[in-house]
């Protein structure tokens, strides 16, 4: 509270984050109330149709988040200190986030094995700078793991890609 | 009462093959990996296990399963008391003395107290469901279409009046669950809804590629942005200590006794453990003589919430098994698991798969007796995970998670669903939206949505139909107060704000 409307450089306030995520419930209320319109909500000869129930969930969706969105401009002014996440805080996050996006594009094409080998090994280099073998032994020694666990033991076919299919699998 | 007790050796039968013991030896250790790693938990360790349980027979899956889930219940005591970590949300109450139990070098007095509460909560509890759920699930076969809307009904309710979040916040959870069990084909109409013409909604959204990400990858980038420093006291326990402690523990036994009390009220309506934990806690210091020194390193302070979190987990099972509503994310996903082998989780369950159910209840019993041998025998182990560092543990954790949500329906599209809703999980926890009652509105959303509407063709459409008789009655007017609560609350503080108003001018 005690750098009350001033926010520190790159800081994202509580307050718009909650306003956003609000404001995107009600969105997705709307989503909701029209496609059950599109699907009907009235009642047809053998019973309610499609949509007579989650029109309601649509209606409530939109009524909560709207209420939210409105609580919280009204305290809008009183909420000017709360930090959602500083921008120290965000790194990290973000440093988790994109590797993992980055990570499940790349199960579509080199196959989960190999892309958690590579996913492991650059997230332990990145951030934890640890020695190169105990690097190679993690990143190497968990998908073999799971390859031995899943495909040979248990029979569940998981995503594979080029290097499997070389190998035979 | 003693036809219960007969099905119970005959339960303690199925169970007691040395097949089920090593399940149920491997799910305990499993359970505590996961309690012990943050990221993983009961629910979304449960959930990535499933799919592998799938080719085991149902009573030795649901064996393991659950003794996964007594393992997490175990685990998530040790970083609490060991690293000031909550493991578990439920163990945030057990850092307030466990931590300074252990600085103080009392960490083996503190955990033996910690795994021996858990233990008794859980036995209460399981002492509870013995007898009555076999009561409840008897009185349940009368339910038709708007009593089983009504429990539903009511189990919301008591999340938004006994949540500790903002009540708009516990609905819009909510809601967001319902809507995203609605996408999808409709089972009675066969109308496509809310697809908008993507072939990979058709089958809708699955709870267990939800939770995964939820309370997985959203828990993770938390723990990033907390920091990757675990800085924790050395964890050993011997055979001494734990006699010392166990000659100690009886004095609590009134504390013990309202937790256990608290944990299984709050179990079987959905508040769930962690709730059940701060209010044990909360009591237990406003009761003991010792109250102003909790948070020193207390022992009644590790017992009151540990004893109350582990009576709440296990009850929450009651309601699971006799009427299908789990009282908790954890129990949700054994319900899941329930309905992929085809068991219709209900008042029939009791009559039409009694070895099953029997089955299940005798290894509550056994399984947190080897949980209590083994967390107690293998503390120093699990502190030793605890030193592998968190970039190690992080992308592992994240592989298992896209591993386990691959699996649920062998789709990639689960898997980008996972790192959507773990995006989700990360706001909404910090926002201080529930996501309990997210999860269990999806895998309720279609049974709910059935009731409703079967209950809406027995009356031609009035909502009279809730309130038709006696039972359906009370339930609803009881699930309706439980959700006007905290606006009556409110309204009191009103009052007495412009009373004390009106009597200052």
């Amino acid at each position: 509270m005690a750098t009350q409307g001033k926010e520190a450089q790159g800081d994202v306030p509580t307050r718009r984050v909650e306003l956003v995520v609000a404001l995107l419930v009600v969105a997705g209320g709307v989503v909701v109330v029209v496609d059950s319109l599109r699907v009907g909500i009235a009642w047809a000869e053998d019973g309610p149709k499609a949509g007579y129930f989650p029109f309601f969930i649509g209606v409530i969706l939109m009524l909560a988040g709207g209420l939210i969105a409105v609580q919280t401009l009204a305290a809008w002014r009183r909420r000017a200190g709360e930090v959602f996440v500083t921008r120290e805080e965000l790194t990290p996050v973000l440093k988790m986030l994109t590797p993992t996006i980055v990570y499940v594009v790349a199960i579509y094409f080199i196959g989960i094995y190999v892309a958690s080998a590579i996913y492991i090994a650059g997230f332990m280099l990145w951030q934890g700078k640890f020695r190169w073998w105990t690097t190679a032994a993690a990143s190497l020694g968990v998908p073999i793991a799971l390859f031995l666990l899943f495909e040979i033991w248990f029979l569940v076919p998981l995503p594979k890609g080029p290097l499997e299919a070389w190998l035979g699998y | 009462m003693l036809e219960d007790v007969g099905n119970l050796m005959q339960g303690f039968a199925v169970a007691l093959t040395w097949k089920n013991l090593v399940f149920m030896l491997v799910g305990i250790f499993l359970g505590v990996l996961i309690g012990v790693l943050p990221g993983l938990g009961g629910a979304n360790g449960v959930a990535i296990l499933l799919p592998l349980t799938f080719s085991m027979s149902p009573t030795s899956a649901i064996i393991m399963l659950s003794c996964i889930y007594w393992g997490a219940l175990f685990g998530g005591a040790i970083t609490s008391i060991l690293f000031n970590i909550p493991g578990e949300p439920w163990s945030v109450a057990t850092t307030f003395d466990g931590y300074p139990m252990a600085q103080q070098g009392r960490a083996g007095q503190a955990m033996t107290a910690a795994f021996t509460s858990s233990f008794v909560g859980a036995l209460f509890a399981v002492i509870l469901i013995t007898f009555l759920a076999p009561l409840v699930a008897k009185f349940a076969l009368k339910f038709g279409p708007p009593e089983f809307f009504a429990v539903q009904f009511l189990t919301f309710c008591s999340f938004v009046g006994m949540g500790r979040e903002p009540p708009a916040k516990t609905i819009v959870s909510m809601m967001v669950g319902f809507a995203l069990a609605a996408v999808g084909l409709d089972t009675v109409t066969g109308t496509l809804r809310m697809t908008f013409g993507a072939t990979e909604l058709l089958q809708g959204f699955d709870f267990l590629v939800a939770v995964i990400g939820l309370f997985g990858l959203g828990e993770i980038l938390l723990t990033m942005e907390e920091g990757l420093a675990f800085k924790g006291t050395k964890g050993k326990i011997d055979l001494n200590v734990v006699l010392k402690t166990w000659k100690e523990l009886p004095r609590f036994w009134m504390t013990s006794l309202r937790a256990c009390l608290i944990g299984c009220w709050m179990g079987i309506t959905p508040g769930g453990a962690t709730p059940a934990s701060f209010m044990s806690y909360g009591m237990a210091k406003r009761f003991s003589k010792d109250g102003d020194k909790f948070g020193e390193g207390q022992i009644e302070g590790v017992v009151a919430p540990e004893t109350a979190a582990h009576a709440a987990g296990t009850s929450a099972l009651l309601p699971m098994l006799t009427l299908g509503i789990p009282g908790s994310p954890t129990a949700a996903v054994l319900l899941g698991g329930l309905l992929i082998w085809g068991l219709q989780p209900g008042p029939l369950l009791f009559v039409e798969k009694k070895d099953f159910v029997w089955g299940l209840i005798a290894s509550m019993y056994l399984g947190n007796v080897v949980g209590l041998i083994v967390v107690l025998t293998t503390v120093p182990f699990w502190a030793a995970i605890l030193r592998i560092p968190f970039a190690i543990i992080a992308p592992v954790i994240v592989v298992i998670c896209a591993i386990g949500a691959y699996t649920v329906h062998n789709k990639m599209f689960d898997v980008a669903m996972m790192v959507v809703f773990g995006v989700v999980g990360y706001l909404f926890k910090k926002l201080k939206y529930p996501l309990a009652p997210l999860v269990l509105a999806l895998v309720l959303g279609d049974m709910a949505e059935t009731a409703f509407r079967q209950s809406m063709l027995l009356s031609g459409g009035t909502m009279t139909v809730f309130f038709s008789n006696g039972l359906v009655g009370s339930i609803m007017v009881l699930a309706l107060g439980i959700l006007l609560w905290p606006l009556l609350g409110r309204l009191r503080a009103w009052l007495r704000a412009r009373e004390d108003a009106a009597a200052a001018t």
